[in-house]
């Protein structure tokens, strides 16, 4: 039940920005920063909480996800921290999948190349 | 005065240069498609053996002039003038292609228009009497030119119906002052024609105007028909580009259904290869043209060729600044006979 | 062609362009969106047995989702899974780790500092500009509306 519901929420999400692919001349990379930034704004205004409890990694993994963690951070920064807090917290709840990112991305990059396609 | 020019955009050679030999390159995959017995070299590995991308493109350009050269038993000692040119920034494959062979060299850039382009240059040149043998050449790879103009490689991105795939592949051709033909006898320089498409997927619709431009100024300026070729032939216009000839020329009052086609309609198998509108670059008209072209009408099985090789003169800065695509064509008449 | 004005034509062209294949290509984003969220899952079961707290869980999943993404596209696979899922492989964050793997692999021959390095962000760094900027703003934004009240 709890990956049937992961499926459909995270095939969900990917659904609408298949939509916005076929129906408008938007690149992916434009739909990566349409959905982070959505993720934020939505997780600012507390929509985007609901959805991460019911459907977890459906909301989660998704990039719009990464976006509610960083909002999410950011207003805990806030709350504990202040100004410098709002600074801190967004990347804090974060860093670890950024440094991933730049880690393997780095090293899978050295250590590859690319193919030419069929 | 200019004793050549007939019409507003044509020129009529008076001493038509011939084209005394062709090769073509080509990379694996257009090496699979329907043309295939037609081209000289079919790689196997589209690196050629070279570092990058980049380098292979240079020496499948200069292995293709070369290999014109000594199919005409020639040596590039006895060319008088290069014309070449490619895609990438500042054409950097035909300048270093060109390094290896020491023959005087002028470098174009008409994108994938760049065939038809250094034949026209190369024949008036010959025609002129400054000179008795050149090369026109140029080359395009897919890689490349998805690096240049697109995305990554490894990127997973899906490709639109209109999309287009980039030739790897080379062609060269050897013009001569004499010879038994095939010959250039007519040259129709395009203008450049925008019709304001800014979608870089799409480059059958952004150069179709233009080529519709060019092919009717043709017609007009020689008082040729349509019914006259054997074969009408684009540079690179698709599927999307080929619908939209045919139709806007026979409102134009030109029927081209019988005789007209497409390089880049002919170099795949667009469902098995799964290359959506065709392929294109500035190697598409160049091997479909010294490959299959060439070689159909030394066995006569074609006579009278109209070639048009179409450009979109776009660069990735003015994709990104939102500018339209400028598209050109430039057409020549390839024929067996001289009157 | 001077009886069509740019218009006319932008228009004409829009009907000669075959349209995508939508219910496919919805289909297929759904299924393969899908499964990678599931895989998200079941390595977030996985650390939650492991007795980590909610933000090691958290980051942990993203760790090994971001490291598969990455090691898929170096094999030269991710592609080819964009290629069918579309959106479904481009908006989980393995597609974020695809955008930074491609260019950066495809730039090694330009050198290990102008190449890979500076080509790695070049998709993915607009993603965290505007993610880190407006996560700040909005910060900020909850100290001035709480401050108020």
């Amino acid at each position: 039940m709890e990956y049937i519901k992961v499926f459909i929420v995270g095939g969900l999400i990917c659904v609408i920005g298949q939509i916005i692919l076929d129906t408008t001349k938007l690149t992916p990379a434009h739909i990566l920063v349409i959905f982070l930034t959505s993720g934020v704004i939505l997780g600012a205004v507390g929509l985007y909480e609901p959805l991460v409890k019911f459907a977890e990694a459906g909301a989660t993994v998704p990039i719009s996800g990464f976006g509610y963690a960083l909002s999410k951070g950011a207003i805990e920064g806030a709350k504990s921290k202040g100004v410098i807090g709002a600074f801190l917290g967004g990347l804090e709840a974060t860093a670890g999948g950024v440094a991933a990112a730049i880690l393997f991305g780095y090293i899978m990059a050295v250590v590859s190349d690319p193919k030419t396609k069929n | 005065m200019a004793l050549k020019r007939i019409g507003a955009q044509t020129v009529k050679l008076s001493n038509p240069p011939s084209i005394i030999s062709t090769a073509s390159i080509v990379g694996p995959k257009e090496g699979e498609g329907p043309l295939k017995d037609y081209f000289d070299i079919i790689l196997e590995d589209d690196m050629w053996g070279q570092e990058s991308f980049e380098k292979s493109e240079a020496k499948i350009q200069e292995e293709a002039i070369k290999l014109a050269i000594s199919n005409a038993n020639l040596s590039p000692n006895d060319i008088e003038y290069l014309f070449a040119g490619d895609l990438l920034n500042q054409i950097i494959t035909s300048s270093y292609s060109a390094r290896q062979l020491n023959i005087p060299f002028f470098g174009l850039y008409g994108a994938c228009s760049t065939m038809t382009e250094s034949l026209s240059l190369g024949a008036m040149i010959i025609d002129g009497q400054f000179a008795d043998k050149v090369v026109c050449a140029t080359s395009s790879h897919f890689s490349s030119a998805e690096r240049q103009f697109r995305f990554p490689l490894e990127y997973g991105s899906q490709r639109t119906f209109s999309a287009q795939w980039t030739v790897t592949g080379g062609g060269a051709t050897v013009l001569s002052s004499t010879g038994n033909g095939p010959y250039i006898t007519y040259i129709t320089t395009g203008k450049i024609v925008d019709l304001g498409i800014v979608d870089v997927n799409n480059m059958g619709g952004a150069m179709a105007p233009a080529a519709i431009d060019t092919i009717s100024q043709h017609f007009k300026d020689t008082g040729y028909n349509p019914v006259d070729y054997d074969l009408i032939i684009t540079g690179d216009l698709g599927l999307v580009g080929k619908k939209i000839i045919l139709d806007l020329l026979r409102k134009e009052g030109y029927d081209l259904s019988e005789n007209y086609s497409d390089c880049g309609i002919k170099i795949f198998d667009g469902v098995e290869q799964d290359t959506h509108a065709g392929g294109s670059g500035c190697g598409c008209a160049a091997v479909v043209f010294n490959g299959y072209i060439y070689k159909e009408m030394m066995k006569r099985n074609l006579n009278r060729v109209l070639l048009i090789a179409t450009g979109a003169l776009h660069s990735s800065i003015s994709t990104l600044q939102g500018e339209s695509i400028p598209g050109i064509a430039h057409a020549v008449t390839i024929d067996n006979m001289i009157s | 062609m001077d009886k069509m004005n740019k218009k006319e034509y932008q228009k004409y062209v829009e009907r000669k362009v075959p349209k995508p294949t939508y219910f496919k290509n919805i289909l297929y984003a759904f299924v393969v969106g899908g499964i990678i969220c599931v895989f998200g899952q079941i390595i977030r079961n996985f650390l939650l047995k492991y007795g980590l707290d909610e933000k090691s869980v958290a980051a942990g999943t993203s760790i090994v989702l971001i490291f598969t993404g990455a090691f898929l596209t170096g094999i030269g696979i991710y592609d080819k899974i964009g290629k069918i899922g579309g959106a479904g492989a481009a908006i989980p964050i393995t597609g974020f780790a695809n955008s930074i793997v491609s260019p950066a692999m495809e730039f090694k021959r330009e050198g290990f500092i102008f190449g890979v390095a500076a080509r790695m962000f070049s998709i993915a760094g607009p993603v965290l500009v505007y993610g880190v900027g407006s996560s700040v703003i909005v910060g900020i934004l909850y100290l001035i509306l709480t401050k108020g009240r």
